[in-house]
């Protein structure tokens, strides 16, 4: 998988937040009952920590979950692991009512971090981007302008899954909504 | 004449002067004027045209009321008509203009309109231009056009930027003057996250300029403090230039703020449109003053008393040197006593009130001005600007009994709370008798998603109009809506002196017994026109519900919504209907307060992010080769690549023969894709395809059908087993999504004891279908663990492995009835998979295609293409596709529709080809025509054309469409409707016209 | 502008990450129904001037369906629940009898 490149081959806008294309990374989609003990093993073994509650997500060094529905997660694994782990999960759910699929392809990952980025994001979406009602930990499905994106706040600043189709689109829009000089001053600096 | 004072203006800075232009000419203000202000400073009393009558305006306001002062700002693509003067902040080289007026605003030709006034009554637009019909296109219409309309539209593109904002807040504060301020400050200290917007520059409102003192200080030291108070809460935002326009279900509110409007080479957006989720929303918008009803009330420098004062206090601009003042309150006094505190004269007070003895009458008789009780304005003397004004008798007739020298008249026919967001989610009025005014009534408040009220009206705008009054109440309201979301809220009552008495007398008509010519020249609306004589018209015409007069008349239905006339025209309707005002209620109000731009609208929704565009992988390749694009759904697809100088029938045809005779390349990326795995898949997919799909093997392809619940064919494509327990569903382009949707619904909301799960792969893979005779070759080339070979991989099947070190899955499946392969590989790696196609194919003549030669190539297949030959009422036995629809199964979705009646009549209109006798091609929607006529006159019909192509291969023009029990009539002629009016004559034929037999697809 | 509470993954949706689905509890007739009882699953639906049962789709959030309880004049929403039920919960019938003495739920179509 060495030749696979992201939609937008690294994109990067510096305004009042920074916008980043997220190099490759490897992402499977597993649909099966989050509660069952078998799926919390194997997440674990594939994503390196537990089935998050709803909401919820985690992420470090590649390896991540993130809660997308109550029969839904969004694994995160180092790129060119994806079909390797959904081998191991189909593996271990054996005998579940179970789907892993590899969409490492089928999305585009962004960055946006800095002192304005939660106001960044909601110049685009309904979602509440306040500091207590969008914790880190936090991740949320909601709409960005005019397409579905999935948003993960993080200690460092926010990481935004959409469609790859759409990778160019949610670019220009991150980009025109971080232009220079548009800060907004809502959200205590920094949060 | 107006001018400037040589001292005063408590927001204007001397030391910081502007120069800008109006109609050409050039003037100077100083910063922290208004437009408006700048205006009169410079004597520029007549700033514009009324709508109708064309006749010369003059500012009437100060604030966002102003039905008059509207100007075109700005020049290129940043002219923007309409703006209100009054909201308009001066700066160095402000360029505006006049509207409404030709050729110039000194000399209107559309004044001869107010000549012509008598013939242009109420309803004038229904009565006159009726008949004879013809002249609407050549007469009315264009004569309406050129004298009707207010700005004209910017021609050039707006190179400003604009942006949305979405805010939740526990407390939204509209409006910025001291009961907003208090009722943001209790708010704030109790915690609450609190917005507070003020649609002006600068805080305070009115207090400031009114007077009186708030716990010792004056209003203005007192504003003062409490904004460093506000500024240091972090639970607290502060916008000026930020109007809140409207208030919507569930606690949404939008509100305009205008970021450089008043500093265009400032960076960043121009305008911010702000999305606010409120908990509770305390509207704070203060009153706004009525005029008063009296012959001439229009006349250049007739204005609103408090306006008088703002305009003296805030800018030290004085509208006139000799002001008469006309009222029927108390509150117009102390603009007498603004005007003489600045030195300026007030020849006499007006007042139509018999009696005139509160602390404030006789502070201003204390200072020699002659108060005239029990008197009225009846005439305005001048054109242009006033000269002077004639009264008398408040109770008689419109005859002067004396004439007053003047250049300026002041009126008050006292306040109205501005209660449109309180009234907008469906906050009721109540009457107020004694102030005659509608105030919110606290009762009946609009509700939220809780069943509980969610607005609270604070100070002048509920009704609290002495400032007294006004500032407790807006505490208690900023503690009402605080606790509301569960803070627990202090108040701490204000001391306030005021001497300010509301003893007022209603007076809708002045005099009350003018004559109807004298009626005729008193404005409601001054905008657009509407006279007290209109809205007595209509009376007698019998309107008697509000919203129809309004309409009748266009009384309140100008840009400025009738702010300033709604009350005026009511009360006077409910005289002529002889009901009580609260009985004849006031007209629906709706957002927005005040205009809001386009661009504010638009937001980020404009130029390369006016809509989303879905690339495939492999886009770049194709704009870099030059194709024309089509839309599909969001996706941007390859319509063909023409060379230099050729056209696209050329592209086309070049593309089909040579992929007929070589080897094709189609980017088929946007084809759905959705991965349908468990247990029940197959039985899901029996239920939601027409067919059986349960019984297709592993590594074989089935065409399938979807419908509706209704039976109309919905969706269609190729469903390849994968494994026993999953299916991978290609669906059209455009229907991925929708098809995703589909059937979640399903699997959630009806069959949720199946297990099944879907998942939406269409994106995780790049598809490219190479198409043609040589396709095997081309493939081979690239070099794989795949056995290509007809036995190995047959016609509907699939097989996996690498091509090219790209691991792929490859289907045998055809849209072009050609030896075909579609080759899906990770999105990633679409790319690379399509260079390696060129590559390998270039000595074998590969060429990419685009979607309109795959329209023609399946088109001479005869095979369907949902969208063209389906349009939501057509079902697979109206297209010949009974063999895909399985008599077996019990039950799937659309089956027990497509048993009704309708659907199984013979006469449906029936899928056929259509082949011309002269070889042209049909149009695309032609109609077959049917002997005789329908009961609209217009000719029967028996079928029309679904899909309409030249193609290459056979030379001709051929086509598909639904002919009425068509299949049944080969051979049979009909007639095609052009729109000139000729018709076409084709045979109908078999929809297949290339290849019937299937061979070349099958080798 | 609707706000409703997501029961499947708590947000409290706007009404644009949101797609309507119609009236909820209707009963599905397929093969071997009668005309009539056909043409009302199809085609009949409710309007009503008060309490209505809906579906809504939590569409740009976790894509669960669920169905809401609302007034259609007031736009009170008395809770939202699981799609996956054939009549509305017991405590939101009670939501909404004390808010409109002697409402009976009639019952899915
Ligand atoms: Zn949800």
């Amino acid at each position: 998988m060495s030749d696979a490149v992201t939609a937008l081959a690294g994109a990067r806008f510096d305004g009042i937040a920074t916008i980043e294309e997220a190099p490759v990374q490897g992402m499977v989609t597993l649909r099966a009952d989050l509660t069952a003990r078998k799926v919390g093993t194997a997440v674990k073994t594939v994503a390196g920590g537990p089935v998050p509650g709803p909401l919820g997500w985690f992420n470090a060094e590649g390896r991540g979950a993130a809660w997308m529905s109550p029969d839904e997660l969004l694994l995160f694994v180092p790129h060119g692991q994806a079909a390797v782990a959904v081998a191991a999960l189909e593996a271990a759910l054996k005998g579940l009512h179970a789907t892993a699929a590899d969409v490492s392809d089928a999305r585009a990952v962004f960055r946006v971090s800095g002192p304005q980025a939660r106001e960044v994001l909601a110049k685009l979406t309904p979602a509440d981007m306040a500091p207590d009602a969008f914790p880190p930990g936090m991740f949320r499905r909601t709409r960005l302008a005019q397409v579905p994106v999935a948003i993960g706040a993080g200690e460092d600043g926010f990481t935004l899954v959409c469609f790859r189709s759409v990778a160019g689109y949610v670019f220009d829009l991150l980009a025109g909504a971080a232009a220079p000089g548009s800060a907004v001053g809502y959200f205590p600096d920094g949060a | 004449m107006s001018f400037r004072l040589d001292t005063g203006g408590r927001l204007i800075d001397r030391a910081a002067p502007c120069r800008f232009t109006f109609d050409g000419a050039e003037h100077a203000g100083f910063a922290g004027d208004t437009l408006a202000a700048a205006l009169l400073a410079n004597d520029r009393m007549l700033v514009g045209r009324s709508f109708k009558y064309h006749r010369p305006r003059g500012l009437i306001a100060s604030g966002a009321e102003e039905p008059n002062a509207l100007v075109g700002l700005g020049t290129g693509g940043r002219f923007e008509p309409n703006q209100r003067a009054t909201m308009t902040e001066l700066f160095d080289g402000l360029v505006a203009e006049s509207q409404n007026r030709f050729p110039s605003l000194e000399f209107d030709i559309g004044a001869l309109n107010a000549r012509l006034a008598r013939f242009l009554p109420a309803g004038f637009y229904y009565k006159t231009f009726l008949w004879p019909r013809a002249f609407w296109k050549h007469v009315y219409e264009p004569v309406i056009r050129q004298s009707a309309g207010l700005g004209r539209a910017p021609t050039e593109a707006d190179p400003d930027t604009y942006e949305h904002f979405h805010a939740h807040v526990d407390v939204l504060v509209v409006g910025g003057g001291v009961a907003g301020i208090e009722a943001a400050l209790v708010a704030g200290r109790a915690g609450a996250r609190v917005l507070l917007v003020e649609q002006a520059a600068h805080w305070g409102g009115r207090a400031p300029v009114d007077g009186g003192q708030i716990d010792g200080q004056s209003p203005e030291e007192w504003v003062k403090d409490a904004l460093q108070h506000l500024e240091k809460m972090e639970n607290v935002t502060l916008r000026l230039r930020c109007q809140a326009a409207g208030v919507y279900d569930h606690g949404y509110v939008l509100a305009h703020e205008r970021l450089t409007d008043h500093a265009p080479d400032a960076p960043g957006p121009r305008h911010r449109l702000w999305k606010i989720r409120a908990k509770q929303i305390v509207t704070a918008t203060g009153a706004i003053e009525r005029p008063l009803a009296f012959p001439g009330n229009d006349v250049p420098g007739v204005m609103l008393a408090s306006a008088v004062r703002d305009y003296v206090v805030n800018w030290a601009v004085a509208p006139g040197g000799r002001t008469v003042i006309v009222t029927n309150n108390d509150d117009a006094y102390r603009t007498a006593l603004t005007l003489l505190d600045a030195g300026l004269t007030v020849p006499a007070i007006v007042d139509a009130r018999d009696t005139a003895d509160g602390p404030l009458p006789q502070a201003v008789r204390a200072r020699g001005v002659p108060v005239r009780t029990g008197m009225a304005v009846v005439k305005v003397k001048g054109g242009k600007r006033v000269t002077g004004v004639g009264i008398g008798p408040v109770n008689g007739l419109a005859m002067p009994s004396e004439i007053i020298a003047c250049d300026a008249v002041a009126m008050s026919g006292g306040w109205s709370p501005v209660v449109h967001l309180w009234s907008h989610c469906g906050g009721k009025l109540t009457w107020d008798e004694r102030f005659g005014m509608f105030r919110p009534d606290p009762d009946r408040a609009p509700t939220g998603a809780d069943g509980r009220p969610f607005v609270v009206p604070a100070g002048a705008a509920s009704g609290a109009l002495r400032s007294g009054e006004c500032l407790n109440d807006a505490g208690r309201a900023g503690a009402t809506a605080a606790q509301a979301v569960g803070f627990k809220a202090e108040i701490r009552e204000k001391v306030i002196s005021d001497s300010y008495e509301n003893h007022m007398e209603f007076i809708w008509v002045m005099p009350r017994r003018a004559e109807p010519a004298a009626r005729m020249k008193m404005f409601l609306d001054y905008q657009n026109d509407v006279k007290v004589s209109d809205v007595q018209l209509a009376a007698r015409e019998g309107y008697e519900s509000v919203e129809h007069t309004k309409r009748y008349t266009t009384l309140g239905m100008a840009t400025d919504q009738g702010k300033l006339s709604n009350i005026n025209g009511l009360a006077i309707l409910a005289d002529a209907l002889g009901e009580a005002i609260p009985q004849v209620g006031t007209t629906t109000f709706r957002p927005p307060y005040t205009p809001l731009t386009l661009g504010a609208i638009a937001g980020e929704a404009r130029g390369k992010t006016f809509q989303p565009l879905r690339r495939t992988p492999i886009h770049a390749w194709h704009v870099e080769n030059g194709a024309r694009f089509e839309p599909v759904a969001q996706w941007h697809r390859p319509y063909c690549y023409p060379r230099k100088g050729e056209t696209v029938a050329d592209a086309v045809g070049r593309k089909v023969k040579n992929t007929r005779e070589n080897v094709g390349l189609l980017d088929a990326s946007t084809l759905g894709k959705l991965l349908v795995k468990g247990p029940d898949a197959g039985k899901f997919l029996d239920l939601v395809y027409t067919n059986m799909m349960s019984t297709l093997k592993p590594g074989r392809c089935r065409y399938g059908l979807m419908c509706s619940e209704n039976g109309f064919l919905m969706d269609d494509g190729v469903v390849a087993r994968l494994t026993d327990d999953s299916f991978l569903c290609h669906t059209t382009s455009g229907g991925a999504d929708h098809i995703h949707q589909h059937l979640e619904e399903w699997l959630q909301t009806e069959w949720w004891d199946l297990k099944v799960h879907v998942v939406n792969l269409t994106e995780q893979y790049a598809q490219v279908a190479v198409v043609g005779p040589k396709a095997r070759t081309l493939l081979e080339k690239l070099g794989g663990d795949i056995d290509l070979s007809k036995d190995a991989l047959p016609f509907m099947g699939w097989a996996e492995g690498t091509l090219g070190g790209i691991p792929v899955r490859v289907y045998r499946i055809s849209f072009s009835g050609e030896l075909s392969f579609e080759v899906a590989v990770p999105a990633g790696r679409g790319r690379e998979l399509w260079d390696a196609c060129l590559a390998a194919g270039a000595d074998l003549g590969v060429m990419p295609y685009g979607t309109e030669a795959l329209h023609v190539m399946r088109a001479e297949k005869g095979f369907i293409m949902i969208g063209d030959e389906t349009d939501g009422t057509v079902i697979p036995q109206d297209l010949g596709l009974d063999w895909a629809v399985s008599k077996k199964k019990d039950d799937f979705i659309g089956k027990r529709a497509q048993e009704r009646s309708h659907m199984t009549d013979p006469d449906r209109w029936k899928l056929v080809g259509l082949s011309t006798l002269d070889g042209s091609v049909l149009p695309d929607g032609a109609y077959a025509v049917a002997g005789g006529k329908n009961a609209n006159g217009q000719r029967n019909v028996q079928g029309r054309v679904t899909s309409t192509y030249h193609s290459p291969t056979l030379g001709r023009g051929i086509a598909m469409g639904l002919v009425k029990s068509g299949p049944e009539r080969m051979g049979e002629v009909i007639e095609f409707a052009r729109t000139d009016g000729t018709t076409v004559k084709a045979r109908i034929v078999s929809p297949v016209f290339y290849d019937p037999e299937g061979e070349k697809q099958n080798v | 502008m609707l706000l409703l509470t997501c029961p499947v993954c708590g947000v409290a949706a706007d009404e644009t990450e949101l797609a309507p689905g119609g009236e909820a509890h209707l009963t599905r007739f397929g093969p071997g129904s009668d005309d009539a009882t056909f043409e009302s699953y199809l085609f009949h639906r409710k309007n009503p001037k008060g309490v209505h049962f809906e579906r809504w789709r939590h569409a740009h959030g976790c894509g669960k369906w669920f169905h809401a309880a609302r007034d259609t004049v007031t736009l009170e929403v008395f809770g939202t629940y699981s799609a996956q039920v054939t009549e509305p919960p017991r405590d939101i019938l009670d939501r909404i009898a004390a808010k409109h003495p002697g409402f009976e739920w009639e019952g899915g179509a």
